[in-house]
């Protein structure tokens, strides 16, 4: 990897962080438990990833497999995610 | 379609995490933040999927189906009681997706990689597997699968420095010999076994603070995947979520006046042997009332604030909780409640579970806008909360909770405390306030006792 592409790739790494932090600050604590797992669920982006995997190889081999379950659990943190959160925002409707 | 073109609706995304997680700072437009969250995470995956020379589609649409099933049962099916390890486990399997992803590359990629992707991976597997490992063992303990106290054994921290110490020993091995498949199955087992032995020594009730951190590692090990393949949605959205894990872990902190360090190694909670030996705290003068004399209390209160504590989760008495507090409300009573950031087992929980109650948020006060007033409040209802009501907390330099900021709920006029039984409180150490003159004990399961308060306030 050029030396380019990590440097580009630390500056949005460091903003984001900074950036995370200021939004986080403003949520008060009554919506912390719909903020953790609302996080929670945005974390299962990492199903990107898994797609890349299991759709890279060309034919069936042990990197499907494995791209195959990061699929499911990604998925699983991804849709269970929101729909708690969902579950949860619903309740503070007053 | 064109990296490029992939590449800006990733950037619409990563906008649409960020304005969702700004929406919310209020309960009125949260809900709307969370589905632009989704949106942001539709357009992504869609995009992922249209990048140029993916196969295996039959696949992909399988496991998605499958998790989407798996996880929307779970979802479906949760008590809002049992939200904390619900978090926690769904946590657990973004890691496991991190982790199992690394794995894929270095499957996929014999020929070597450079050193900084090389490292990022291997970061990945390592936080991604304890992450996972580590969010299985809190779920356990959240469930009463494994021991909510801290599990201790002789050299049990050593043990764990030798693991750390392994590991990285591995990791070198490793950018020695990128393909050597034992050396990374290795680490692999030892990156799911630190997960595992890191949270064994941590008590029920510091599983707030873990939960968050965990939580920070998921989106730390996502970072690191988007790092190795240099997809910025990963990168950004991953420092995103580690910012929120790491700012709740010090919210935490801070509410219980601890150290991470602390935290993480100090086996807060263990059962002193002398107190476990006899079962029960010197009782002092406290001794329990009758149902009858405490709704006299109840009934001839002005003001009232109810404190909730994990025992109200426990007991699942949030509803009769609210109905209680309805009936005085209509009585004239002035009813509010104080929430301390640590009640429960995840930040927020109390909350949570008084929003399913209906209880209007205006209600709900932080411990920092309420504790002035407990001096002037009638009648303070504690319900299954313990330590974070303790005045040793103020008093007694050698409590182990000496320092921790505290509800003041002891400068009532009256506290009425709901009490499962005279057990000691989750920090293993006996509370004063419960033997104090203006304290009334009511023993027994807390929503039995709220219902049978109810049932003699209507007579």
């Amino acid at each position: 990897m050029d030396t380019g592409t990590i440097i580009i790739g630390l500056t949005m790494f460091v903003l984001a962080c900074f950036a995370g932090a200021e939004l986080i600050a403003k949520v008060p604590p009554t919506l912390h438990t719909p903020l953790m797992s609302g996080s929670n669920a945005i974390s299962g982006i990492a199903i990107l990833g898994a797609l890349l995997a299991t759709g890279h190889p060309e034919s069936f081999n042990s990197i499907s497999v494995i791209g195959f379950l990061a699929v499911i659990f990604a998925t699983i943190n991804v849709v269970g995610g929101y729909m708690v959160t969902h579950r949860m925002l619903q309740m503070f409707k007053k | 379609m064109a990296v490029h073109t992939i590449n800006l609706i990733y950037l619409v995304s990563a906008t649409l995490f960020m304005l969702g997680i700004k929406y919310l700072s209020s309960p009125r437009t949260a809900k709307m933040g969370n589905l632009l969250s989704m949106i942001g995470m539709a357009a992504a995956i869609g995009a992922t999927l249209a990048t140029p020379g993916i196969h295996g589609f039959t696949l992909i649409i399988i496991g998605v189906v499958i998790g989407t099933l798996i996880g929307g049962y779970a979802a479906i099916k949760v008590k809002m009681t049992a939200m904390p390890e619900m978090v926690a486990l769904f946590n657990g399997c973004g890691g496991a997706a991190s982790a199992l992803v690394a794995l894929a590359e270095f499957q996929g990629n014999s020929t070597g990689f450079d050193s900084f992707t090389l490292l990022t991976l291997l970061l990945s597997l390592i936080i991604g597997g304890l992450t996972f490992t580590g969010s299985v063992m809190a779920y356990a303990k959240l469930q009463g699968m494994v021991s909510t106290r801290p599990v201790t054994y002789p050299g049990q921290q050593v043990f764990n420095g030798v693991i750390v110490l392994a590991t990285v020993a591995l990791s070198w091995f490793l950018f020695q010999d990128p393909g050597n498949i034992l050396v990374l199955s290795s680490i692999t087992v030892l990156s799911l076994g630190l997960g595992v032995l890191a949270v064994l020594p941590i008590g029920g009730a510091d599983m707030p603070v873990i939960i968050c951190l965990l939580n920070a590692y998921s989106g730390l090990a996502v970072s690191m995947t988007g790092f190795a393949l240099s997809n910025n949605a990963l990168i950004i959205t991953g420092s995103l979520v580690g910012a929120s894990g790491i700012f709740l872990t010090k919210i935490m902190c801070d509410a219980m006046n601890r150290s991470l360090a602390n935290v993480l190694f100090s086996a807060f909670g263990k059962v002193d042997k002398s107190l476990a030996a006899t079962g029960e705290i010197p009782a002092g003068t406290m001794k329990g009332y009758e149902v009858e004399d405490v709704a006299t209390i109840l009934a001839n209160a002005g003001s009232l604030i109810i404190v909730p504590g994990y025992g109200m989760a426990a007991a699942q008495a949030q509803h009769a909780t609210r109905e209680l507090a309805d009936y005085l409300g209509e009585q004239g009573v002035e009813v509010r409640y104080a929430i301390h950031p640590v009640a429960g087992r995840m930040p927020g929980h109390m909350n949570v579970l008084l929003a399913e109650a209906d209880v209007p948020y205006e209600q709900l006060f932080a411990m920092d806008d309420i504790n002035d007033d407990f001096a002037a409040t009638d009648v303070v209802l504690v319900i299954g909360a313990n330590d974070v009501v303790n005045p040793a907390a103020k008093t007694n330099p050698s409590s182990p909770i000496y320092g921790m900021p505290v509800l003041d709920v002891e400068k009532a006029r009256t506290v009425i405390v709901l009490k499962r039984s005279l057990n000691v409180g989750f920090a293993g150490i006996e509370n004063e306030l419960f033997s104090m003159d203006n304290t009334r004990m009511l023993f027994g399961d807390a929503r039995a006792s709220l219902q049978k308060l109810l049932a003699a306030l209507k007579k």
